[in-house]
């Protein structure tokens, strides 16, 4: 017979074991009584000697194999019948568990998506990011003649792929539209392994010299722009006043190293004209495929190599290039965020293990009530195993209820934290669940039910025949809360005190984000980006009349008191530097200045408020006539003028194909962080966008930031601004209008993610510590009403039943608290890069969250024990 | 519920079991009642844990069942043994054997003979 048979015959099994047992006894009997005994003895006899029948037919079902599977279903059906009678708690356990089992289902299908699942690209694990590396511990990118030497040079790599920003004005087709691409080495596509969805993606032969002009689209632009027609591969379009040519669509889950970009050209190196300067702006990062077999330190040691002999040969360009960095690629790619999914996966299993010890206290407290239905259970021969097993099905159908709507919870949550995440999130379309998402959560709800049920069913079975029986259904326990639930508590404060240290660790450190000082004033100003299309503007003479028509426009609009203009804009991730010396100066021998360079127009440091430190700012007396002049920071001062004046000091600055040229200092500003508030203000160099070099112009038709300091809200002027924009040139796209406020705030937006998350969670299980104190408090005072009732008899006041009950509960506080100080001070350590401006161990947030604990548990203590003073002495003593 | 206590020996019960059903088909009471008789009083097997270990065997396959009539009419479950339980019966047999010589020879060492 096979098990599922059996189970199907089991009501047969169980006839047959009766008449079994019967045809025993009464042939035992009828032996008996042909021995002389009467039949009541005989039968009494008979009996006897076989054992209680019930438990004799325990054993025989315990003997037969499928025993469990009977039970199982015995126990579902006990479990769902106990659970239906008790809807109440049945509700609050399946809701408080989904949302414990959702959230950390949602949090784990993002850490599972975008940590634990490979690229979506061949064979992932053989792609590595390529940088160079220097004296100082940064990662460094590379000039076009340097990737060129490196692709050429190599003997460990099966491709290598370099790529760097590249934008674009689209102009036919509607709207002219800004769009950010990406110029990529035409092979990168076959290299990581992407197949296109329309048409093809770029081959390695459209980066030979002579092709025609070819572009691959994203998948969302293709959808957004194109209607997701499959007809556009082949269409012309108009990018930058040239034509191209569409070839393909890239899929849908593909995503470009910089995550704006919505289309790619190939990167074309050997026709570059740059692709001879050794000294030009090292502008492109790149990845590479290792061959098969060779590892990553053997790639390295190959292109270290190949980065020694450049420097032999390029002593000067190739100074500092001291060698080439691998890392995984995918590691690259979730840099930033790894720690934040892990703290916040570590916090939201907090919640959840904090739920399970408050289902357990609730579960115990039935348990009390349900010690009768145990003793009678095992009265009647069901072993303590049994009853455990009886138990902890109830507890796991519970759990699975609570997975299954948390799954469902978790679907809507994954979709609110994809909206709430940084658009710095990388992997962000490939987030969803799979089979690891479901084996996780069905894992999680088996475990919550274990865990919430074990420590019910353990104490619940711990009867005694006698006592259980004898009890009346009062609930049985001695005097006090008992140990398991004492325990549960403690453990429970010291978890919250964990998370909310943790979060309060990120509040301290972005409200000390928030006070740094940017260097400018981001409170009224709208920055606009505009991008000159480079067919129409080649020159510095066709940029400075659009300037010059623009710019009264703007100033004329009401509400707007300041116009400036800026090549690079503070925190808008634009970057732009270039090499300068200093006259007079002797340069150390491995010595190389680099400085961030900024073109300004007249009226840029005003509009953003950045203070004059020394000097003049820069204005209408610097023209292309007059002698070339830069504004620089406070910080290149203090660093090459700590002692005397750097105003009227010449520097080199090289920023164009006839090799430096001299610009005379006439002034200081203050400070301003470009990349993040976080950072150390870089130093820079400002210059007068009128004296741009001819070479050089190409930085400020790209890319230049109109900035409008406003008497108004800002945003209510875009209209306006676009339609100035418009009326000087209808080929200038407008797309990007923002305020600087909105740059700011993009720029903390990760920090703020975590922040908001982890004070969600953190909060979630202040209020489960807070209940889950309540509910030990509530049960044990009314298990000592008795006891209560005693003392107020023998003359105990209010005040000493309430200091009696409220200093029992803050005693087991306390014990959490020291407890959760002692975990907070070695947990918070690893979230240390997560803060800013605060230490891990910060002596007044670990304080003031012991206090805010405190707080919460005295008021979870004050509620039950003004019960407690409400007994009357009488009715607690008669009621026993 | 009390565990069976047995003077047998652990595990000697189903080899008992397995060498009376040895000998023809045969009833859960006859299986006690013969036990009883031929070890003449000296072992005393708990009735209750015979039935469980009788389900035992039969899950392990080393025992089969039938209901049959019995010389009364009345239908009895009657236990047989099955070819692999046969098997069974005469390597736990021969290993008892062993077993039982080796340590009566133990116990029958003269002092001396330790030496």
């Amino acid at each position: 017979m096979t098990w599922w048979h059996r189970l199907f015959h089991r009501r047969k099994n169980e006839e047959e074991l009766e008449k079994e047992l019967c045809f025993h006894l009464d042939l035992h009997t009828s032996d008996l009584i042909a021995e002389g005994y009467s039949p009541d003895e005989a039968r009494r006899q008979a009996r006897l000697s076989l054992g209680g029948p019930e438990q004799v037919k325990e054993m025989c079902r315990d003997a037969r194999g499928t025993r469990w599977l009977g039970d199982l279903l015995q126990d579902l059906r006990y479990g769902a019948r106990m659970l239906l009678k008790a809807p109440g708690f049945t509700a609050v356990a399946v809701l408080v568990l989904a949302l414990g089992i959702g959230g950390n289902t949602a949090i784990f299908s993002l850490v599972n998506s975008i940590l634990l699942r490979q690229l979506p690209f061949r064979q992932p694990e053989q792609l590595v990011w390529v940088s160079a590396r220097r004296p100082d511990p940064g990662k460094y990118s590379f000039t076009l003649p340097d990737f060129i030497d490196y692709r050429d040079q190599n003997q460990s790599l099966a491709g290598i792929a370099a790529y760097a920003n590249w934008s674009a004005n689209l102009t036919d087709r509607g709207d002219p539209e800004r769009l950010q691409g990406l110029r990529i080495s035409a092979n990168a596509f076959q290299m990581l392994g992407v197949e296109s969805v329309a048409g093809r993606a770029l081959l390695p032969a459209d980066d030979t010299p002579g092709q025609e002009r070819v572009v691959v689209l994203s998948y969302g632009l293709w959808q957004r722009r194109f209607g997701a027609e499959p007809q556009v591969v082949g269409r012309r379009l108009t990018l930058n006043g040239v034509s191209y040519t569409v070839v393909g669509v890239l899929p849908p889950q593909f995503f470009f190293p910089i995550r704006e970009a919505e289309l790619a050209i190939p990167l074309a190196p050997d026709a570059d004209p740059w692709r001879g300067v050794r000294t030009s702006v090292n502008f492109l990062r790149a990845l590479a495929r290792l061959k098969p077999g060779v590892t990553r330190e053997q790639a390295e040691a190959d292109l270290t190599a190949v980065a020694q002999r450049l420097r032999q040969q390029y002593p000067v360009a190739n100074a500092q290039k001291l060698g080439v960095a691998l890392s995984p690629l995918h590691e690259e790619v979730v840099a930033n965020f790894r720690l934040a999914l892990w703290v916040l996966l570590g916090a939201v299993g907090v919640v959840l293990l904090m739920t399970c010890a408050n289902l357990a206290n609730l579960a115990l407290a039935r348990a009390a009530a349900r010690h009768r239905e145990m003793a009678i259970r095992a009265a009647l021969g069901a072993t303590r195993r049994r009853l455990i097993q009886q138990l902890v099905t109830e507890s796991l159908l519970l759990a699975l209820l609570g997975g299954g709507v948390g799954l469902l919870l978790a679907f809507y949550g994954i979709d609110l934290l994809l909206a709430l995440s940084p658009a710095s999130l990388p992997r962000a379309a490939e987030v969803g669940v799979d089979f690891r998402v479901l084996g996780f959560t069905l894992a999680l709800a088996l475990l919550a039910g274990v865990i919430f049920g074990l420590a019910p069913a353990w104490q619940a079975t711990r009867v005694s025949l006698n006592e259980g029986l004898k009890k009346s259904g009062h609930g049985a326990g001695g005097a006090r809360p008992d140990g398991v639930r004492s325990l549960l508590v403690v453990s429970e404060i010291a978890l919250s005190l964990v998370l909310l240290v943790g979060a309060g660790l990120l509040v301290k450190s972005f409200h000390r984000l928030q006070a740094v000082n940017p260097g400018f004033e981001a409170g009224n100003v709208l920055a606009v980006r505009l991008s000159l299309p480079k067919a129409q503007y080649p020159n510095r003479a066709a940029a400075t009349a659009f300037y010059e028509k623009l710019r009264p426009r703007l100033e004329s609009l009401p509400g707007v008191e300041t116009v400036g203009v800026v090549s690079a804009l503070p925190l808008s991730g634009v970057l732009a530097s270039i090499p300068f010396t200093i006259e007079g100066r002797a340069a150390a021998p491995d010595e190389a200045l680099r400085a961030d360079y900024r073109l300004v127009s007249t009226d840029y440091f005003r509009a953003l408020r950045i203070p004059l430190i020394a000097g003049r700012e820069l204005d209408e007396r610097d023209t292309a006539q007059t002698t070339s002049v830069a504004v620089i920071s406070q910080d290149l001062a203090r660093r090459y003028w700590p002692q005397g004046s750097p105003l009227g000091a010449r520097m080199r600055i090289d920023d164009n194909d006839q090799g430096p040229r001299l610009v005379e200092i006439v002034g200081v500003v203050g400070d301003v962080k470009h990349l993040s508030l976080d950072g150390e203000p870089a130093p820079h160099i400002y210059l007068p966008a009128r004296q741009t070099h001819e070479d050089a112009v190409v930085w400020l038709t790209n890319n230049q930031y109109w900035l409008l300091r406003t008497a108004v809200d800002p945003l209510t002027l875009s209209a306006a601004v676009r339609r100035e924009i418009q009326a000087v040139d209808r080929e200038v796209p407008a797309s990007s209008i923002r305020t600087m406020e909105q740059y700011l705030a993009a720029s903390v937006a990760p920090r703020r993610f975590n922040l908001w998350l982890l004070t969600v969670f953190a909060g979630a299980a202040l209020v489960l510590a807070g209940t889950g104190l309540y509910g030990v408090i509530s049960c044990g005072v009314a298990q000592r009403r008795r006891e209560i009732g005693i003392r107020m008899a023998l003359g105990a006041q209010a005040g000493d039943v309430l200091k009696l009950v409220i200093g029992q509960g803050l005693a087991l506080s306390g014990v959490g608290v020291a407890l959760g100080l002692v975990a907070a001070l070695a947990l918070t350590r690893v979230m240390k890069s997560l803060l800013f401006g605060v230490s891990a161990t910060d002596p007044l947030t670990f304080m003031a969250i012991a206090l805010l604990l405190m707080f919460v548990a005295l008021l979870a203590c004050y509620l039950p024990a003004r019960r407690a003073t409400k007994v009357d002495p009488m009715t607690a003593l008669r009621s026993e | 519920m009390t565990p069976a206590k047995s003077d047998l020996p652990q595990g000697t019960l189903d080899l008992l079991i397995l060498k009376v059903v040895a000998l023809g088909p045969v009833h859960g009471y006859a299986i006690a009642q013969r036990l009883q008789q031929v070890s003449r009083g000296v072992v005393q097997v708990p009735q209750g844990s015979l039935y469980p270990a009788l389900h035992r065997l039969e899950n392990r396959g080393l025992l089969a069942a039938d209901w049959k009539a019995t010389e009364t009419g009345r239908e009895a479950k009657f236990y047989r043994l099955t070819r692999k339980g046969r098997a069974q019966l005469e390597t736990e047999a021969a290993g008892w054997q062993r077993l039982t010589e080796a340590v009566s020879l133990v116990l029958n060492m003269s002092e001396g003979g330790a030496k």
